[in-house]
């Protein structure tokens, strides 16, 4: 049952993508070009999302131990340190990210839309993953 | 209907997604998280993640028979290949990407997720800047 909704969820989370014009790698990188001809509409896309996530995301920060529909924890990230890995992982994320115009949730939705050639990407960043693993021998 | 307004209605439901993902099954829906999840034999069939991405994957082959999205994907497989890389190693080492940091860290005012946010933003722009307006490239 509550896979059936992660699965409803996902398909919900894809369809917001192809929408909202995030599926489209053109016009990611039509938004990160702020000195050419800035296409900002994605910027729209972030303040949709955090509108209706805020809310509910500080309802749940602010309860001692916030609780699911179905009575189970919910778990919230507790990290708060602002360190070298996260600084360098954004940077080389964002690099990777303003070459291609793909970041990992649309690269999927790509898929089934027929634009194949998207495969590169995503075995590549299933790779970048691996090594990632290897090298920080988790 | 204005581009705002339609990426804003996207990033509604992409706000859904994550609020539904996070009080029905108790976790952030952070895509590269998710990945992570997957492919790591320990929590590959432990946390529902890999069924938020099958919803995230198999809607757009239906999405697509009605409605055909804007996609223009003009990145050579050598520019997929390294932002590939660089997203999958990236997102690790920095804990998130768009959909983690972007939409669920800053709707929970974390400061960890609002400097990774900025971070790939920026870096996202410099690469953009580099390869539109230095290599001239698309």
């Amino acid at each position: 049952m509550k896979n059936l909704f992660a699965f409803l969820f996902g398909a919900l989370f894809s369809v917001g993508l192809m929408v909202s014009g995030m599926s489209n790698p053109k016009k990611v990188l039509d938004f990160l070009d702020l000195f050419g001809d800035w296409d900002a509409s994605l910027a729209f896309v972030m303040m949709g999302a955090i509108a209706v996530a805020f809310i509910p995301f500080q309802k749940a920060l602010r309860t001692a131990q916030p609780k699911t529909v179905f009575n189970e924890p919910i778990d919230l990230p507790k990290n708060n340190q602002i360190d070298k890995k996260l600084i360098t992982g954004a940077v080389l994320f964002g690099a990777g990210w303003g070459i291609a115009g793909i970041c990992p949730a649309p690269s999927f939705t790509l898929i089934g839309l027929g634009h194949y050639q998207v495969l590169y990407f995503i075995v590549a960043m299933l790779v970048g993953v691996w090594i990632h693993r290897k090298w920080s021998g988790a | 209907m204005h581009d705002f307004l339609i990426a804003f209605i996207g990033g509604l439901m992409l706000g859904l997604s994550v609020v539904g993902y996070l009080y029905v099954n108790g976790r952030i829906a952070g895509i590269s998280g998710l990945i992570g999840q997957v492919l790591n034999s320990k929590t590959m069939f432990k946390t529902p993640a890999i069924w938020f991405l099958l919803g995230l994957i198999l809607t757009p082959f239906i999405y697509g028979l009605f409605v055909q999205p804007e996609i223009e994907l003009n990145a050579s497989p050598l520019m997929m290949i390294v932002a590939g890389l660089l997203v999958g190693f990236g997102t690790r080492l920095g804990s998130g990407c768009t959909s983690g940091h972007g939409i669920c860290g800053i709707s929970r005012l974390s400061k960890r997720s609002i400097i990774a946010t900025m971070t790939f933003m920026f870096a996202g722009f410099v690469a953009v800047y580099i390869i539109r307006h230095i290599t001239g490239a698309f």
